[in-house]
């Protein structure tokens, strides 16, 4: 659910991705990611009421990740869960119907500080549908966002509260996340179309 | 994704599989306490009935009402333009002028939707025709089915009662066939068609010899406006050799089925202790019969026209 949030845009494959350079190594996305959990800890002023809530695809992995460095810190069992927001999207109608995967939501949302995690944030459609869809399954206390990079290009007045890194893009360039769990390793890669 | 779903012949095991995963992850959305998805907002969804129904009308309305689609139910009775003589294809031109993105039909007539489909720009949902087929029943049993036992390769179905009569039938026998499970029909030889062999299921007309071995017992309804037809001697007589009842229950694998696609004869062809019993699953058939529609809808409708092969 990465880079191609908007129906306009061409969807990148493997056969027409370019490679231009790597922007993020194992090590560097296992530093962001400490980084932002230790940030939604302070930010939070502890665990209190947290659940983390991925967006899938690549958003899900991440947030199993980030609620077990919690965990890990600060000795606590911490929720996470998944969020499937295809039937939310506001380009439903405009492209051919996807597969839907699970979603998956720890327990009772009312009242909770829901932390969203996504891979990449690029024009906020998505984490726009992600709200349509929390907001259905409860009323959190507050939503926060958290992405392992910010590519820019904003479409709508959305920004993230922990970003691992912030990465200026080109509209025309192809911004791909790599994970262990997915894809065998972590990695950011940035390309263009060939 | 096909555009219009009229048969079972149109669904490949890999379509069967996409609509099943689907409906999987719909049936959550009905566990939950704002049952309703945004996905379908602004299309239009008609309930075109010539025949009765409860289930099935009740069931495609929720599952457009669940995505949010706006439903328009006509029932070709007395309160209709149909009572003044209006034709099908009137009726079907009418809709399209309205500007309905689907069409769910229901006819007496074999091949109706077909028709319609002809007619129409909108997608056409059969929703059973005549003694044809009843697609969308097919497919929530098979998920019914799926949900108990994971895989079809081997599966023993039989299908008990009055096949020449019935499209739950037909439409099943080919669904179950296309997953890899073995159907057997079994029922009285005035309500097996001559040509049943063709199907890819077995013939048999004895219950008993086969209810140990079965792992889905599928019953189809006694229709009973055409005892008329004396098709078979009595209703008593019927229950005796093909109704399934306790004695037979008993007879049947631990981990094995009973399913049945309503409206019940109880004490005809399932005696009321055994549609009560846990192994009995007709209620989730329904529950299951929503998430399947949904998915239908959504597959279907959800996308850009211009993706839609043409069936």
């Amino acid at each position: 659910m990465s880079e191609t949030t908007s129906g306009r845009r061409a969807t990148a494959t493997e056969d027409n991705f370019q490679l231009k350079a790597r922007v993020m190594e194992p090590d560097e996305v296992r530093r962001a990611l400490t980084r932002i959990a230790h940030e939604i800890v302070e930010r939070n002023k502890g665990t209190d009421d947290l659940v983390i809530v991925g967006i899938r695809t690549r958003g899900a992995p991440l947030a199993d990740r980030v609620a077990r460095l919690i965990a890990e810190f600060e000795g606590v069992d911490l929720p996470s869960g998944a969020l499937d927001v295809t039937l939310y999207r506001d380009d439903v109608a405009l492209r051919s119907p996807r597969n839907l995967e699970a979603t998956t939501v720890p327990g009772d949302l009312d009242g909770r500080v829901v932390v969203l995690v996504d891979d990449v944030l690029y024009t906020g459609r998505t984490i726009r549908a992600a709200f349509d869809a929390v907001l259905d399954l409860g009323r959190p206390r507050a939503i926060r966002l958290a992405v392992l990079v910010d590519r820019g290009h904003r479409e709508l007045p959305i920004r993230a509260d922990h970003v691992g890194k912030n990465l200026p893009t080109a509209a025309d360039e192809i911004v791909k996340v790599h994970l262990e769990e997915i894809d065998g390793e972590d990695a950011v890669l940035i390309g263009g179309f060939s | 994704m096909i555009k219009h779903l009229l048969s079972m012949d149109q669904l490949s095991a890999d379509d069967i599989t996409k609509i099943l995963d689907t409906a999987e992850s719909l049936r959550a959305v009905t566990d939950r306490p704002i049952k309703k998805l945004p996905t379908l907002r602004g299309r239009t969804v008609c309930n075109l009935f010539y025949e009765a129904s409860t289930r099935t009308r009740i069931s495609f309305e929720l599952a457009a009402k669940r995505l949010s689609a706006d439903v328009i139910n006509f029932a070709a009775d007395s309160k209709s333009s149909v009572a003044k003589g209006e034709s099908f294809k009137d009726t079907a031109w009418t809709l399209e002028a309205m500007g309905v993105d689907a069409i769910i039909v229901r006819h007496g007539s074999s091949g109706a939707p077909h028709q319609l489909s002809k007619w129409v720009k909108a997608s056409v949902l059969n929703a059973g025709d005549g003694w044809h087929e009843h697609p969308t029943q097919a497919l929530l049993d098979l998920y019914s089915i799926r949900e108990r036992f994971k895989d079809f390769e081997g599966l023993k179905v039989a299908i008990v009662g009055d096949v020449v009569h019935s499209r739950v039938a037909r439409s099943n026998v080919k669904g179950l066939v296309t997953m890899g499970a073995e159907v057997t029909l079994v029922g009285p030889p005035t309500l097996i068609p001559q040509q049943a062999a063709s199907w890819g299921a077995t013939i048999t007309h004895d219950l008993d010899a086969i209810i140990g071995d079965v792992d889905v017992c599928y019953l189809l309804r006694v229709q009973k406006e055409r005892q008329s037809e004396q098709l078979f001697p009595s209703l008593r007589e019927y229950a005796a050799i093909w109704g399934l009842d306790s004695k037979r229950v008993a007879q049947m694998h631990p981990d094995a089925l009973i399913m049945h696609p309503g409206p019940m004869n109880r004490g005809v062809e399932i005696a009321a202790e055994v549609s009560e019993l846990p192994r009995s699953i007709i209620l989730d058939q329904v529950a299951n019969g929503l998430a399947v529609r949904m998915s239908l809808l959504y597959l279907m409708l959800g996308g850009p026209e211009e993706n839609k092969e043409v069936a």
